[in-house]
């Protein structure tokens, strides 16, 4: 079993500053810091620190990243796998991810349990690609992601057709991610 | 850094800080929602900004710079004592400078000086419920959120002009957030509104008793609720300050005797200690 947080606290704080930095600047590409020395396979280091800062035993995972990551998920950080991407509060997906619309939406009057995806991606960078508007955007901002699914802005657009439902993604490539909530519209350039 | 013994860093346990953090990302997702969390008991009384600590002890790390102030001041009780806390169980450094600050806990006010990209604002909500004195039932207001009908607030805005000549709210205003959620500031005086309007810095809303946080992400809309033809008007004291002369900044009254006799000053402290220094360096 490869260790988890080097320092469970500290660690488990610097990576959900980024998160929250990143959701509160959608498009902005961080780099954590405090990620596992050794993910798991298949998991990359944001997306393992994405897993050990959020979840517990109170939010049912999917992964796809193999038993390996799912028996250490299980271990260190407590969370429920489970084999139904709707059940999932968080989804990690590693390859092709599963259909947004059939991830949980929340309702009209509790959005907040809608589902996160993270989602790895081949590439992210900053100043080309999508163009993003939204809360936390002044004016625009630009967001170059490389393996993305071909349909995934499509998925998006029918996503913020049901605001204030709607699953937020975070997209993660390497020690890299960049979040984009269901408030940003994005235009391909 | 140095934190008190037998705490966890940041005084709450992991598991809470984790309940709490995964509110604070879906109410930025969903900037002037109201999300339910799991209130915990904190070493003091509802009421002395329970939300607003727990939401800094969630988000706080060993190099943040802290500031907290009650109604604007650095030096009262609730700010004095809630700095010490987050000193002691966090070991972070503590400041009274609004632009040393990476997050400010406030009571009641938002500075004076502009806030920048990277800082974080988070307020203590008594009430996040900005319709609960017009419906106090609040399986009935989460169903007019979800269908974004405000129309009581607007008829209580239309029943003071009908009464008053004015929109009778001069603190506690409510806000539309990204033209979608009415939103309470939390009892900011109205003059404070058009600050949290595309404001740099991420604002977060901690409302312990009521177990609700939201947040209003940076350079997101937020409008004053209020008519065409009755435009908001933030309301400030027709003075000058006693101390620093400021015409423009948010002013208390201070009754200084039996007689009469009262004087009006900043109420943003680091501002007019700021002011008042330079003054006196310029002469």
């Amino acid at each position: 079993m490869n260790p988890g947080f080097a320092d469970p606290t500290l660690d488990a704080q610097t990576s959900f500053r980024a998160v929250l930095d990143a959701m509160a600047q959608p498009g902005r590409i961080l780099r954590l810091h405090a990620s596992p020395a050794q993910p798991p396979a298949g998991l990359a280091p944001a997306a393992a620190a994405l897993l050990l800062a959020l979840t517990d035993a109170d939010t049912p995972v999917w992964l796809d990243a193999g038993p390996a990551a799912a028996a250490w998920g299980r271990f260190h950080a407590g969370c429920r796998i489970v084999d139904d991407p709707r059940q999932a509060s968080f989804v990690f997906a590693s390859g092709p991810p599963p259909s947004q619309a059939a991830l949980a939406q929340g309702s009209a009057e509790e959005p907040h349990l809608s589902a996160t995806l993270v989602l790895e991606v081949a590439q992210l960078a900053a100043g080309s690609g999508w163009v993003l508007r939204g809360p936390g955007i002044d004016a625009t901002a630009r967001l170059l992601v490389l393996g993305a699914p071909a349909d995934f802005l499509a998925q998006r657009a029918a996503n913020l057709a049901a605001f204030p439902c709607g699953v937020d993604t975070i997209l993660t490539c390497g020690p890299l991610l960049a979040a984009l909530p269901r408030t940003t519209r994005v235009e391909a350039a | 850094m140095t934190t008190a013994a037998g705490y966890n860093f940041g005084y709450l346990d992991e598991n809470s800080k984790r309940m709490i953090r995964r509110a604070l990302l879906k109410a930025v997702a969903v900037p002037g929602y109201q999300v339910p969390f799991g209130s915990r008991e904190m070493p003091l009384p509802y009421g002395w900004g329970t939300g607003g600590i727990q939401v800094t002890a969630s988000i706080i790390g060993p190099d943040d710079v802290l500031k907290v102030i009650d109604q604007g001041a650095d030096d009262t009780t609730n700010a004095v004592s809630i700095r010490r806390f987050f000193a002691k169980v966090a070991g972070v450094a503590t400041t009274e400078r609004t632009a040393e600050a990476s997050i400010i806990q406030t009571r009641h006010r938002v500075p004076e000086a502009p806030l920048r990209e990277g800082q974080i604002l988070v307020y203590q909500v008594p009430m996040p419920e900005p319709m609960f004195r017009l419906e106090p039932r609040l399986a009935e207001t989460r169903k007019l959120h979800a269908l974004a009908d405000y129309s009581i607030m607007h008829i209580k805005f239309y029943e003071d002009i009908a009464r008053t000549g004015h929109i009778a709210t001069s603190y506690n205003y409510p806000v539309m957030v990204d033209d979608r959620y009415l939103m309470s500031p939390s009892p900011i005086p109205s003059f404070d509104n058009p600050k949290l309007h595309r404001m740099p810095a991420l604002q977060l809303f901690g409302a312990g008793r009521e177990k609700r946080i939201y947040a209003v992400p940076p350079y997101t809309k937020v409008r004053s609720l209020d008519f065409e033809d009755h435009p908001f008007q933030p309301i400030r004291a027709d003075g000058t300050c006693a101390l620093c002369g400021s015409r423009e900044s948010y002013l208390d009254e201070i009754v200084t005797d039996d007689r009469g006799g009262r004087m009006f000053i900043c109420s943003d402290t680091d501002y007019c200690g700021t002011r008042a220094a330079g003054q006196e360096a310029a002469e």
